[in-house]
């Protein structure tokens, strides 16, 4: 066949001809896209469209399981709760982290250990570290009202109020991850320029005039990227939760993740789950494009 | 123990183990040991599938460890070679329902927790009926003894249209325990009714000291068998014979307020995220007066390197509500997968492990409460034998007023999620009529739909 191509002598031929050669290499590529991609999304819609439970027989219902979502105010809660643990979990990290970035950029003794120390958090293994903020939250038995009682404060419920519970699990995510943000920010913080500086301050410009006006839009490409990575992070926590507060008192944290592996692994009931899982990748897609926005309009110009 | 070492002449090694297991057993002064040796004289004869292989699938537990640790002993008994998988519980419960449901599971034989897996087994029929191997002298061994398990655990283990799915194993009764030295500072005395519980533990109940008159799991899901507790001394159920929920009647009401006075009102801070290990650490500091859970705690209770108040632990039948004195029950058993190709080995293996001498070990163990009547007699006769005697008589007592603590149903942990949900709420400040009355709108599509499928 490719002789007889190289044969003819037409030039729109050659081109078709490279261009078909060329389609062949992006087929191994489809094909692990479309294992472990498209399939499975696809197959979730499907199932989302059965009244499932392993164990017995699954019915047609079409849009059924979405129709009950739609009422569900369990549901709905756990959307909630997770924009609101995902919205904390975000911005507390990037105004820690840049915070942190701006202190390790400067020159200080011992600067280049200190910050090895403040990034250890992150190497932590999540389980271990949500195991052991479940010891330090106890009522009674924790350090963190220890800690209070010795200022002179009255004790805490944290995870187990059913308000304070989101903010103290945030906690948790806060002292993990503001390294990471940090190093990011650091990251940035070395790679600006030092000429607007220097005219800046020629021109009589104070610190924090330097920070907001120079500093901050030049550092705002980095502190997107870090909001990106922070809020993938956030949005699909799961371990933590469920180590430390099961989505309980109650329901007071449960999150989209956590109502979904009751769904899909207590409950079995894997055709309610899909349609929760569809749903939550349509916040997902949605916030993503927001992120996206963002990003668009903080890019250097 | 030499009648039985004749079978297996040919097998000089397999049997010198065989009586050195069973020389260390009779050592320990067990009397159900010399059980095993007189079997070789009816039809019946554990080498019957010598060199066939098993799968067992148990539930990471003391339970499970003391099996496996016996497994050499059942392996030189049968000549059957055993594989064992121990994994936690929640994981276990998954993956029983994933392998059953492919009809290929890996294991022939599976531990089960009653409470939950029961309804859900038998209606899929994943377990296989036994009573045929019962009835057959050559398949049933001598010591199998049917009638030496106890009322709640036979229960269990029979289905109401009389298939026996399984064999009980571990009985878990619920039980107070209480703070002797609490109850005798202030000169109170175990309460013998639910109007008592709720006074001693208003009376107890000293926040300044930081001591709780009350401690049970107010976590959502755990919590629902101390609900259960109450709802069924007030003569409660769960469910009408017609498979109506009755989580909303005026008992199921009453024991749900007492819940709520119970733990919002007499139980520590933030007791709503409890579950048992955090009573169970709060009492073990002698910060709690009474504790209501399973009977298995007593080995960390009377451990002093764990325990401020080891020695001063009661152990209390629960009080008798308004109707009716009942002990919530939980309880576990082996049964042999509806799919297995080797089923008279599975099955053999079924007997031992719920066989006299293991039920012994399992008491001396304090790894459980057995489920074989014989096996408190037989393990009070042990030198080594140390839990307390009041401890033994309120498991004796508890399970003979025993009634399932949750209901049987297929959708058992969405049962205690949905009441769990609500029981939370309620040692949060809501309602307890409003809250059953949701909860059980909510449940009840789930349950005829998982009976209808």
């Amino acid at each position: 066949m490719h002789s007889s191509a190289i044969a003819g002598t037409a030039r729109p031929g050659f081109l078709a001809r490279r261009r078909r050669s060329y389609v062949f290499f992006i087929v191994p590529a489809l094909l692990v896209v479309g294992a472990v991609i498209i399939f499975p999304w696809l197959f979730t819609v499907w199932m989302s469209a059965f009244d499932w439970r392993i164990g017995s027989a699954a019915h047609f219902i079409g849009l059924e399981n979405y129709i009950k979502l739609a009422t569900n105010q369990r549901f709905h809660e756990a959307i909630l709760h997770t924009l609101y643990f995902t919205l904390l979990a975000v911005v507390v990290p990037l105004i820690a982290g840049t915070a942190a970035a701006l202190i390790f950029h400067r020159e200080f003794p011992l600067r280049g250990l200190l910050r090895s120390v403040f990034t250890m958090p992150m190497m932590a293994t999540p389980v271990a570290v949500a195991l052991v903020w479940t010891m330090m939250f106890h009522p009674q038995q924790g350090v963190l009202n220890y800690l209070l009682s010795l200022v002179g404060l009255p004790p805490s419920l944290w995870v187990y109020s059913p308000t304070l519970v989101i903010p103290s699990l945030v906690l948790v995510e806060i002292w993990h991850w503001t390294p990471l943000v940090m190093l990011i920010v650091l990251g940035g913080l070395a790679a600006l320029p030092t000429e607007p500086y220097e005219s800046a301050r020629l021109d009589g410009a104070s610190e924090w005039q330097l920070f907001r006006y120079i500093t901050l839009p030049l550092l705002a490409p980095f502190l997107v990227v870090a909001a990106v990575i922070r809020t993938i992070d956030a949005i699909k926590a799961f371990d933590t939760i469920y180590v430390i507060s099961q989505g309980g008192p109650g329901t007071a944290s449960e999150t989209i993740n956590l109502y979904l592996y009751l769904q899909a692994f207590a409950f079995y009931n894997v055709g309610n789950a899909s349609a929760v899982v569809v749903v939550f990748f349509a916040i997902i897609l949605a916030l993503a494009l927001l992120l996206l926005y963002v990003r668009q309009r903080a890019k250097w110009t | 123990m030499t009648d039985h070492a004749r079978d297996d002449s040919t097998d000089n090694h397999r049997r010198r183990l065989l009586q050195a297991g069973l020389g260390a057993a009779a050592l320990g002064a067990i009397p159900g040991a010399s059980l095993l040796s007189a079997q070789a004289q009816s039809g019946f004869d554990w080498k019957r599938f010598k060199g066939e292989k098993i799968e067992i699938l148990l539930v990471k537990s003391p339970r499970g460890d003391l099996l496996t640790k016996y497994h050499k002993e059942f392996e030189d008994l049968t000549g059957i070679e055993v594989g064992s998988e121990m994994i936690p519980e929640q994981q276990q419960r998954q993956k029983a329902v994933i392998e059953f449901n492919s009809g290929n599971p890996s294991f022939d034989v599976i531990g089960l927790s009653y409470h939950v897996q029961k309804r859900q087994f038998a209606k899929n029929n994943w377990l296989t009926d036994v009573r045929p191997y019962i009835n057959d002298k050559s398949m049933a061994a001598p010591d199998l003894d049917f009638a030496d398990f106890a009322k709640g655990g036979l229960f269990y283990a029979v289905e109401p249209d009389g298939r026996v799915n399984s064999l009980p194993f571990n009985l878990d009764p619920w039980v107070v325990y209480y703070n002797k030295e609490l109850f005798d500072a202030k000169g109170i005395a175990f309460p013998k009714t639910f109007a008592e519980m709720t006074d001693a533990a208003a009376k107890l109940n000293d926040p300044g000291k930081g001591v709780s008159g009350f401690v049970g799991r107010g976590l959502k899901n755990a919590n629902v068998p101390v609900w259960s507790s109450f709802l069924l001394g007030y003569g409660g159920g769960f469910i009408d014979k017609n498979g109506k929920l009755l989580t909303d009647t005026q008992e199921a009401i009453e024991g749900a307020k007492m819940y709520q006075t119970l733990l919002a009102k007499y139980g520590p801070p933030g007791v709503a995220g409890f579950n048992w290990n955090e009573s169970q650490s709060l009492f073990l500091q002698g910060k709690a007066a009474m504790w209501l859970d399973g009977i298995g705690f007593a080995q960390p209770l009377e451990d002093p390197s764990k325990s401020r108040i080891a020695g001063k632990v009661g152990y209390g039948v629960m009080p008798a509500g308004p109707k009716k004195q009942v002990s919530a029950l939980f309880g576990d058993g082996e049964g042999v997968s509806t799919y297995s190709k080797r089923k008279g080995p599975a099955w053999y293996y079924v007997q031992w492990a719920s066989n006299k001498m293991n039920q012994t070990r399992m008491l001396q163990a304090a790894a459980g409460a057995p489920v074989r009547n014989s096996a408190y007699a037989a393990a009070q006769k042990s030198a080594d034998f140390k839990a307390p005697k009041q401890w033994v008589e309120c498991m004796l007592t508890s399970a003979s007023i025993a009634e399932p603590g949750l209901p049987i149903i297929a959708p058992v942990t969405e049962f205690r999620d949905v009441f769990g949900v609500a029981l939370t709420n309620m040692i949060n400040g809501a309602d307890p009529a409003a809250e059953l009355k949701k909860a059980t709108a909510d449940f009840q599509p789930v349950l005829d739909k998982s009976e209808k499928s």
